[in-house]
């Protein structure tokens, strides 16, 4: 597998902040991975996210995607089509009165050919499930629906790498549900890359990778199953665990000797089962 | 309240004219609205009513729809032809009474005055309610297009109009909600004069202000990752074209102009 994003000694300082935000960071993501992104407010994750399709540009060090430096301004539309981008409140990023209009904004800035736009913006909208809702006005949907158009909107870019920053945080239980689906669908079925900035910890079970950071460096990296059982470090970085892992502790503490790398609900549904089952 | 502010409401359709050419519609707005100042009298007017009411009959858009678009103007339209009643001086006189004379020609020219601005606006609503805001802008951004050869920047005023379109339903809405969240803390907005509720206003309007900059600040990093950067290269999947119906429909407005300038020159 190829690195699709790089960072090196990634330094960056707001204007007229004292301290820098993000403090010499170092990362690699592979090419089609799955990576969740944790942290306290203000630990920086939205300032790396920004930095990973060229919004900001490093203080010092380097961020390079596909090999190409997001310093250089000849690069930035190439880097902005191989890493596309979504934020959290989706009113802010919708730019068309009418849902298929707004998908192919994107396409249209890349200069792409009129009927391609119009197949690219079919297929982006049946991948997150709005085709029907091609021709509604984009302020009558609910909040799942506008992310999810939003989302369709960088699809028709056809991105290698989508980062998403907290794309679920103004949603309701049910339109975070159809977001996280479409997201992991994306990544599993199309082979997308996915870095998903998160403050919820059962949106991260599914990742391939998980990073937690903290006053602008990367305290943990590993697979969800090795760092969520680690609970103690978890609530030093200002973290929870998910309601999984938190029952399982809370039980171990008791004296239980549960699995704690049992993170989804199906195993640990599994492992209360083989503890207490058979005692019925 | 506020959601009955109907500008730019568009009311999706299938009828002829709302397939023209956005272009054509805007040509054809300007058309009649040349025709309607250069009618002064009977016959040059008619003309014009007819063009409308062909143009409404056509387009399946609903009487009542109009007249609610014409109902915010109402005082506009009065005051007009009150002023332009008193003021009208002519040779015979209808009534006198202290100060104020009304003559005949008055009465004339204020039922026309009122109905001009009356038809103007119903025209202008017509184009509005059958043309997306998209297309309008398109249409305005094509035709205004050799400005830009003396630097006019007209993609993006008509790129600014589109984004101003697509956040009037927001910034409405938004504003509800903040009123609603400070009538909750004892705001009121519905009694005392004039003064106290632009008074009460006030605190509306910051937090507003305050979010609309946030949002503007957002939207433009997401067009940027959208890879947006100006009109250059830029390509449009719904292209614009004239079919024949649209060169049918500019040549009836050209004919509709000439009339009416024929008609005044004989003065019927
Ligand atoms: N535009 C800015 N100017 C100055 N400082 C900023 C700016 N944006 C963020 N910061 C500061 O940088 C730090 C990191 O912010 P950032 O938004 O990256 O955190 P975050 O991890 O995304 O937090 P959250 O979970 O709240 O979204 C914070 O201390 C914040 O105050
Ligand atoms: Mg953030």
């Amino acid at each position: 597998m190829s690195t699709i994003i790089k960072t090196e000694k990634l330094v960056y300082t707001y204007e007229g902040a004292e301290a820098p935000t993000l403090r010499g960071l170092d990362l690699e993501i592979e090419e089609g991975t799955f990576v969740a992104v944790l942290g306290h407010n203000g630990s920086g994750k939205s300032t790396l996210a920004k930095h990973l399709n060229g919004i900001l540009i490093p203080t010092s060090g380097r961020v390079l995607v596909d090999g190409m430096d997001t310093a250089e301004e000849q690069n930035l539309l190439a880097v902005r089509h191989t890493v596309g981008m979504v934020f959290q409140n989706p009113d802010n990023q919708i730019v068309a009165n009418v849902v298929e209009d707004d998908v192919a904004f994107g396409p249209e800035n890349l200069g792409i050919e009129p009927r391609e736009i119009r197949r690219r913006v079919d297929d982006a909208l049946t991948s997150v499930q709005m085709y029907e809702y091609r021709n509604h006005a984009p302020h009558l949907l609910s909040g799942g629906q506008k992310q999810r158009v939003a989302i369709a909107g960088i699809l028709a870019m056809k991105p290698r790498c989508i980062v998403l920053d907290e794309p679920t945080a103004m949603l309701d239980p049910v339109g975070r549900g159809e977001v996280l689906d479409t997201i992991t669908r994306l990544n599993r079925q199309e082979g997308i890359t996915v870095i998903l900035v998160t403050h919820h910890m059962e949106e991260c079970i599914g990742a391939d990778r998980l990073l937690v950071m903290s006053e602008g460096s990367i305290l943990m990296d590993g697979s969800p199953r090795e760092l969520f059982p680690r609970v103690e470090e978890m609530e030093a970085a200002h973290l929870g665990v998910p309601d999984t892992t938190r029952l399982m502790y809370a039980l171990n503490r008791e004296g239980y000797q549960l699995p704690l790398e049992a993170i989804t609900t199906e195993e640990c549904a599994q492992a209360l089962l083989r503890a207490f089952g058979h005692k019925e | 309240m506020l959601k009955d502010i109907t500008l730019g409401q568009y009311y999706p359709g299938d009828t002829l004219v709302h397939r023209l050419d956005p272009r054509t519609k805007l040509i054809l707005t300007l058309i009649y609205i040349a025709a309607l100042f250069t009618a002064i009298v009977y016959a040059g007017y008619a003309l014009v009513v007819l063009f409308l009411a062909v143009s409404i009959l056509l387009s399946r858009i609903r009487l009542r729809n109009i007249l609610s678009g014409l109902k915010p103007l109402i005082i506009i339209v009065l005051i007009t032809g009150i002023l332009n009643l008193f003021y009208t001086k002519g040779e015979h006189l209808l009534v006198h009474f202290w100060r104020i004379s009304i003559y005949w020609e008055g009465v004339e020219t204020a039922i026309f005055m009122a109905l001009r601005i009356m038809l103007l606006i119903a025209g202008t609503l017509l184009l509005t309610y059958t043309t997306s805001p998209l297309q309008l802008t398109d249409g305005l951004e094509s035709l205004l297009n050799p400005l830009k050869k003396i630097r006019v920047p007209v993609h993006e005023l008509a790129m600014m109009m589109s984004i101003a379109l697509r956040f009037i339903p927001t910034l409405i809405e938004e504003t509800d909600k903040i009123m609603s969240a400070q009538r909750a803390r004892g705001a009121d907005f519905e009694t005392g004069g004039l003064i106290a509720k632009a008074k009460a206003m006030l605190p509306l309007l910051i937090p507003l202000f305050v979010s609309a900059f946030r949002r503007a600040d957002e939207l433009a990093t997401a067009m940027e990752s959208r890879c947006y950067h100006g009109g250059e290269g830029r390509t449009r999947m719904k292209q614009l074209s004239m079919a024949r119906r649209d060169w049918i429909a500019l040549a009836v407005g050209v004919l509709l102009l000439a009339l009416v300038i024929l008609f005044r020159r004989l003065g019927i």
